[in-house]
């Protein structure tokens, strides 16, 4: 038999990638290969050729420079990547990527950089630096664990939908309980830690929706994630 | 001028506290209070000022090398000891050094610092010389970004009056941008380009190109030509030196060849150069950066590693061939609470072997990580002590490798005293 082919698309690993998110890559590609896919990564930097044919698309933090560096870039495949959405193909993007999904970013002199627009939300640069470990409360998804550095307060409109309540720690804003967003199969963010090892269920979450969009149902496999479970309770009980 | 005062009640308190066992904070907290002045009054009356050593990864090797090195050179060299790496830290060994008088017997300090506390320092004593080793990764809950970092150094290399020594491979520091302002004489240290693959830096962690950073060498160049063994080719002034080495680890070596650039600065054409590299060749690792310790008569080597930069060169300078490896991961405040950055590291070289033993706070996090890169894990237990003992007990006969983080290392190290001699830390 054949393995099923699954596509990643990871954006813009060369400018956006100094909080660790690559976890979130290497977890999707082991738990895939663990469920009995064949996962394929390509690598999207400024001035690629955007491939249409993604069944995930992950993107992770970077520093206000890695920012500029992808801004003009993003807005260029901001309709591809709105498109992809509405089809329901599954992401995640997390911190300043989860940024420039929203409508804005207002930096700190005022400067409005432009996001694609994916979530209602808005984004102002603040003066403290939000950082810490941090729990979260998704319905969906149950106890939501990882780690906050961000300095952006992001306040989601009448049309976003937040990921979870905060139980410990900022999230968004740090006023407002609310943390992350989601829309249709898209999840923003504000977690590190990497996410998705020591939160499977997201993981999980994510492939059986890239699955099920090509080849219309998912079967998972039993994978152990006992240690997962261990670690998830020893960062819960962890100070801020 | 000094308070007449403030250093016999200085050294009254560092008395105290060292009769309780306790550490530099509470002397050096005590004359910050009373006598703000002490330490920059003390600095800067040396003879041959202040060499600051600051940069993400390799500050404490370093500062031992060169502290080595002058001393060959016959100064006399303050230095503060390693593990107070901030300014609290060098006032309250100043208050041990100094004469009742306030007077320290002293050519020159090597001061190592981090970034955040340079910046502090440099507030009340302009450094002479500084040596800016590199930017990484490293903390960012409390820098941020690693661009604030290389600011940080940009200031301490502005604010230094005599010379400037950075690393030239280093794509943050060897920039015209970084180097703008900057008024003393600037000197490089750096690697080949055949050694370069060895020495990643912070944007090759993902990406193996490391090679495109490189420049070519400038005049008054300290460089790492070769490396074959503890053998190594060290070149400057057109000239090419072999020599023998007791330091381990590709990115010991690199410090070192750091501290010649120094060494040769400060000294210029006074400059024993026999003495300087008879010295080199003897100099041993600074505790936990390689260091070994003999349990049961076997080795016992600790690698302190603090960040993802550190971390995987750690991993490629020494081979799990033959060694039973321990990691232990604490996320207390000093070791950064992020974990994250272990999703950085590159952990191929354990897959052959596997880890014997998995210890810290993050132990299931560490053990999670190695699971995602389907690595054999022996046993896991977050509790150091114990698992310390389980992993002793079941590799008796083995030479062991523990990589650590910093308060797991003061924990490790304080256990193993009990089985053996181990260096204090002062």
């Amino acid at each position: 038999m054949t393995k099923k082919n699954i596509v990643i698309l990871h954006l813009y690993p060369k400018d956006m990638n100094i909080y660790g998110d690559h976890g979130n890559v290497l977890v999707l590609k082991k738990r895939l290969m663990w469920h009995g896919y064949e996962p394929q990564i390509i690598e999207y930097n400024p001035g690629d050729v955007f491939p249409d044919d993604v069944d995930i698309i992950l993107g992770g933090g970077g520093q206000d420079s890695g920012q500029d560096m992808i801004q003009l870039d993003l807005i260029k495949i901001g309709q591809h990547i709105k498109r992809l959405a509405e089809n329901n193909v599954p992401m995640l993007v997390i911190c300043g990527m989860y940024q420039l999904f929203g409508k804005f970013f207002k930096t700190q002199d005022g400067t409005i950089i432009r996001g694609i627009g994916l979530f209602d939300s808005e984004t102002i640069a603040g003066s403290d630096r939000m950082i810490g470990n941090i729990t979260v409360q998704s319905e969906q998804f149950g106890d939501i664990v990882g780690y906050e550095n961000h300095s952006g307060q992001t306040y989601l409109g009448v049309g976003a939908t937040p990921l979870g309540q905060v139980t410990k720690g900022s999230g968004n804003n740090g006023q407002d309980g609310t943390e992350g967003a989601i829309y249709k199969n898209v999840i923003g963010s504000y977690l590190h830690g990497s996410l998705l090892p020591k939160n499977p269920k997201i993981a999980d979450w994510i492939i059986e929706r890239a699955a099920t969009n090509r080849y219309g149902s998912f079967t998972p496999l039993k994978i152990d994630d006992s240690v997962a479970l261990l670690a998830r309770q020893h960062a819960i009980k962890r100070p801020r | 001028m000094a308070k007449f005062y403030s250093v016999p009640l200085g050294k009254i308190v560092r008395f105290a506290a060292r009769m309780r066992g306790g550490g530099s904070a509470l002397p050096g907290l005590f004359i910050e209070k009373i006598d703000p002045s002490f330490v920059p009054n003390t600095l800067n009356k040396l003879p041959k000022g202040v060499v600051l050593i600051s940069g993400t990864n390799g500050k404490t090797t370093t500062t031992k090398i060169v502290v080595e090195l002058l001393e060959s050179q016959g100064l006399k060299v303050f230095t503060n000891p390693t593990g107070s790496n901030f300014v609290r830290g060098v006032a309250a060994s100043l208050i041990g050094e100094v004469t009742l008088r306030g007077k320290l017997d002293a050519d020159i300090a090597v001061v190592e610092l981090d970034e955040a506390h340079a910046i502090n320092f440099i507030k009340q004593v302009k450094p002479r010389y500084c040596l800016l080793l590199n930017v990484m990764r490293d903390q960012l809950d409390r820098f941020g970004e690693i661009d604030r970092t290389a600011s940080l150094l940009h200031e301490i290399a502005i604010n230094t009056s005599g010379g400037v020594i950075i690393n030239r491979d280093d794509p943050r520091l060897s920039t015209d941008e970084f180097l703008q302002f900057v008024k003393a004489p600037v000197r490089t240290f750096g690697v080949s380009q055949e050694l370069l693959r060895q020495f990643p830096s912070d944007d090759s962690l993902k990406d193996k190109s490391a090679a495109s950073n490189h420049k070519t060498s400038r005049i008054n160049d300290t460089s790492l030509e070769k490396i074959k063994e503890s053998t190594v080719e060290i070149s400057y002034e057109n000239s090419t030196k072999n020599l023998k080495l007791q330091l381990n680890g590709i990115y010991n070596l690199l410090n070192a060849v750091a501290a010649v650039a120094v060494c040769r600065m400060i000294m210029e054409t006074d400059l024993d150069e026999a003495s300087m590299l008879a010295s080199l060749s003897k100099v041993t690792p600074a505790f936990g950066r390689g260091e070994s310790i003999s349990i049961n008569g076997q080795e016992c080597q600790l690698v302190l590693v603090k960040n993802p930069g550190g971390f995987r060169l750690g991993l490629e300078s020494f081979s799990p061939e033959g060694y039973a490896t321990m990691i232990a991961i604490n996320d207390n405040y000093a070791d950064g609470r992020d974990m994250s950055w272990l999703w950085d590291v590159d952990f191929d070289s354990l897959q052959k072997h596997g880890v014997t033993e998995v210890s810290g706070t993050r132990a299931y996090d560490m053990a999670l990580r190695l699971q995602y890169e389907d690595i054999a894990v022996g046993h896991v237990n977050p509790d150091l002590k114990s698992s310390l003992q389980h992993f002793l007990a079941t590799t008796p006969s083995r030479p062991k490798r523990i990589y650590c983080t910093y308060t797991a290392m003061m924990t490790l190290r304080r256990e193993l005293g009990k089985k053996t001699v181990v260096k204090a830390i002062s």
